[in-house]
């Protein structure tokens, strides 16, 4: 891949992306890290030193061709793989629906993870139902690997009477904990260290479970990014940290967040086998992700991985990306797009054809549409019911203090 | 003079000082190619150069210790932090730090920088995009806090911040950038017309210190800052109570003499915050004029604020003061 990352230097240096509005983006076609490239080492008994082509490089499974490659194959069974495209095609396809009804005032706001709906689908699957997961807003995907109701997510969105967390967060900031999902909050990164000292917790009850955590490249630039790395080095807990670098922190270009080579090398420092992997690529993060869990569930600590993938939409509903970034950017990303990798995959296999693809678009786009209007059922944006006033003042504390009870009857709802 | 909405008003205040003082400096997230996620600093970067309006790295405690290090070797940052719900990471390097370094250091140092940051709430923006976090820096000896409300004193107070030579905090209240809010989310105007969009396009300052009296009035003081002044305003128009309405603007040191004449004019007082009202700079404001004005209070000098809960998203209108909220609460002032 061509980086054509440039910089002014006097008086102090200032990044800048590769291309800019009015560029023609071109990243030198394919990448040039081919699968096969990189050799999977012992997860039981790895060590950061042995990582460090892991963390320069590219782990990849597919190759340019749909064909899945080397040592980091997982051998996924077709049952697995068509469960893994239908997940994707239905964050897609939910997402799409999502943005439109923002963009006709029926959601206050969203957040789309286009282009990287792979990131926490293959890694969710990749993981047991008790590990825990700790996202950011963009990865809502797995909630449907987990089985969550899509009514009640939309309802969440809306912020209806059926809102799990009862309109009190903006849409996308979800809440499920029977799916071991935390509450997603606006704040970046505040869920990167607190996911080490939930795996200190497993480690210390003695439970067999993992916890798992994004941040964004943008993020990795704040304390809790290294505080997690540090802590987690320090106490070698079960946890799996990943750094989504998804080249865009709203306008600022990875180029802006760090001096650094990549982010992946940052784990090495902290001793933590850090991990550079191909974000649109289902088998190569499923893989990663496993060995990540294997070595984990063997006592041996964190591993640090960096997602590398293209945020292919606008940061949210509220952005314009044409304003900083060629529109077309996301087309000439060299990690392609990651449905229709594993759709080509699946193809080359004879075990997916254009007919099951159609139908199965079709089948969720109905499931999304009437899912939709069940959730209305509770309550729209523009007409409520919308959940009582009184939740305002319940569960900010255990038990409501007299203060708190004297604000909710002058407010008298 | 020209007809600017707060936003631009803000930007004009930045590119003069730009252009005035070539130690300005201009950082934050987002806020130099793009110009802001608001567009406060849009055109800036393009004109001034990206050394002097840049992007910063993701990271607050990080964009504030750089300010503090700029500021205490001859610079002038002007940094952005994008909410004010954001600035927590900040919050060490601005208490710890910025705030006490000309103490601690015997007046050998001083961090002359202005942290610009969009509070309040009225777009729906949830926990996270709706806070008033004022008191917690006017609770911070060291710090001057600003609260603007309009085109006009956002740029003069904005000015006179960055000239100011001791760290200010100055508040924007996002949702009166584009226009005055009355409390009616389905009819809001913009700043077209409003006097107070008048805006020179050249140097000026509001003075730090000083209070604004909105509208004189003989029966009660209400006392705002930020987009509670426009509410405040709506409230006294359907009151029909003749009060006098104090933008108090610069919170901390807050103008005592505009505010203790006015209270021993009307007698009673109503203050109005949107943050919490537990520790809010209401309960100092009462307590001070309590102190100062006893003898010539005719009633309870009364709180309308947020609740003591976090800012909801759905329920948003439940729990900014409303017009009404303020209305009864005036009322009451002359029921005693």
């Amino acid at each position: 891949m061509t980086e054509r990352v440039t910089a002014t230097t006097k008086p102090y240096t200032i990044g800048r992306p590769p291309f800019r509005p009015g560029d023609d983006a071109d990243f030198g076609g394919k990448f040039v890290e081919q699968p096969g490239d990189l050799t999977r080492p012992d997860p039981a008994k790895c060590s950061a030193q042995d990582t460090v082509a892991h963390a320069s490089g590219l782990i990849r499974v597919l190759d340019d061709n749909g064909a899945a490659i080397g040592d980091w194959n997982p051998e996924l069974d077709a049952e697995t793989l068509i469960q893994g495209l239908e997940y994707m095609m239905r964050l897609r396809i939910f997402d799409d629906r999502m943005i439109k009804m923002q963009r006709t005032g029926k959601l206050s706001f969203y957040m789309r993870s286009f282009g990287e709906e792979a990131i926490a689908i293959a890694q969710t699957m990749a993981l047991e139902t008790q590990d825990w997961i700790f996202p950011s807003y963009r990865q809502p995907g797995a909630q449907f690997v987990r089985g969550r109701d899509m009514v009640s997510m939309i309802c969440h969105c809306i912020g209806n009477t059926e809102d799990n967390v009862k309109g009190r967060q903006m849409p996308v900031h979800y809440t499920w904990k029977e799916g071991r999902f935390i509450s997603i909050s606006s704040p970046v990164g505040t869920q990167f260290s607190q996911s080490v000292g939930v795996a200190m917790a497993s480690a210390y009850k003695g439970d067999d479970e993992v916890c798992i955590s994004w941040l964004g490249d943008g993020t990795s630039a704040q304390g809790d990014y290294h505080y997690a790395l540090n802590f987690a080095s320090t106490f070698k807990p079960p946890v799996i940290l990943n750094v989504v670098n998804n080249q865009w922190a709203i306008s600022t270009h990875a180029n802006l967040a760090t001096g650094g080579r990549t982010f992946a090398e940052r784990g090495l420092a902290y001793d933590i086998p850090s991990f550079r992997v191909d974000g649109n690529d289902f088998l190569a993060l499923y893989s990663v992700t496993k060995w990540a869990r294997q070595r984990a569930a063997a006592g041996m600590g964190a591993t640090h991985i960096e997602v590398y993938t293209y945020r292919a939409g606008g940061h949210s509903s509220s952005d314009d990306p044409s304003v900083y970034r060629p529109s077309d950017e996301f087309k000439c990303w060299p990690g392609g797009d990651p449905i229709l990798r594993l759709k080509e995959h699946l193809m080359k296999a004879k075990l997916w054809n254009e007919t099951r693809h159609k139908a199965l678009a079709k089948k969720i786009d109905e499931e999304v549409m009437t899912s939709y209007k069940a959730a209305c059922e509770f309550g729209d944006l523009a007409s409520g019911p919308y959940p009582p006033a009184s939740t305002i003042f319940t569960e900010v504390y255990e038990t409501i203090p007299w203060h708190v009870q004297e604000q909710r009857e002058e407010l008298g709802k | 003079m020209t007809q600017m909405n707060m936003i631009k008003a803000l930007n004009s205040a930045l590119e003069v000082q730009l252009e005035k003082n070539k130690n300005v400096v201009i950082f934050g997230e987002d806020v130099g190619f793009f110009g802001g996620v608001f567009r406060v600093t849009d055109g800036l970067q393009k004109k001034f150069g990206e050394h002097r309006v840049f992007d910063s790295p993701l990271a607050e405690g990080g964009i504030a210790a750089i300010a503090m290090g700029m500021s205490l070797n001859g610079l002038r940052p002007v940094a952005e932090i994008q909410f004010a719900d954001y600035i927590f990471p900040a919050y060490d390097q601005i208490v710890n730090e910025i705030a006490k370094v000309r103490h601690r250091s015997g007046g050998e140092f001083s961090a002359p920088l202005t942290f610009r940051t969009p509070a309040g709430g009225g777009i729906k923006g949830g926990h996270h995009h709706s806070q008033s976090p004022e008191a917690q820096f006017t609770h911070t000896p060291g710090l001057k806090v600003v609260y603007c409300s309009n085109p006009y004193n956002a740029k003069g107070l904005l000015t006179a911040a960055i000239e100011c030579n001791d760290p200010v905090i100055f508040f924007e209240p996002k949702r009166c950038y584009r226009g005055p809010f009355y409390g009616d989310p389905h009819n809001v105007p913009t700043w077209n017309d409003h006097p107070d969009s008048e805006v020179p396009e050249g140097h000026y300052i509001v003075p730090l210190e000083e209070a604004r009296i909105v509208r004189e009035g003989s029966d009660c003081t209400v006392i705002a800052w930020g987009t509670m002044v426009h509410m405040c305003e709506q409230a006294i128009k359907d009151s029909g109570i003749d009060c006098e309405l104090i933008d108090l603007q610069t919170l901390v040191p807050w103008d005592r003499d505009t505010v203790v004449n006015s209270i021993k004019k009307t007698g009673r007082c109503v203050i109005v915050h949107e943050a919490p009202k537990t520790s809010g700079f209401g309960a100092e404001m009462s307590a001070s004029i309590q102190e100062r004005c006893f003898y010539h209070l005719e009633a309870p000098i009364t709180r309308v604020t947020g609740w003591d809960t976090p800012f909801p998203h759905t329920t948003e209108w439940d729990y900014i003061p409303s017009p009404a909220r303020i209305a009864e609460a005036i009322k009451k002032t002359q029921e005693e």
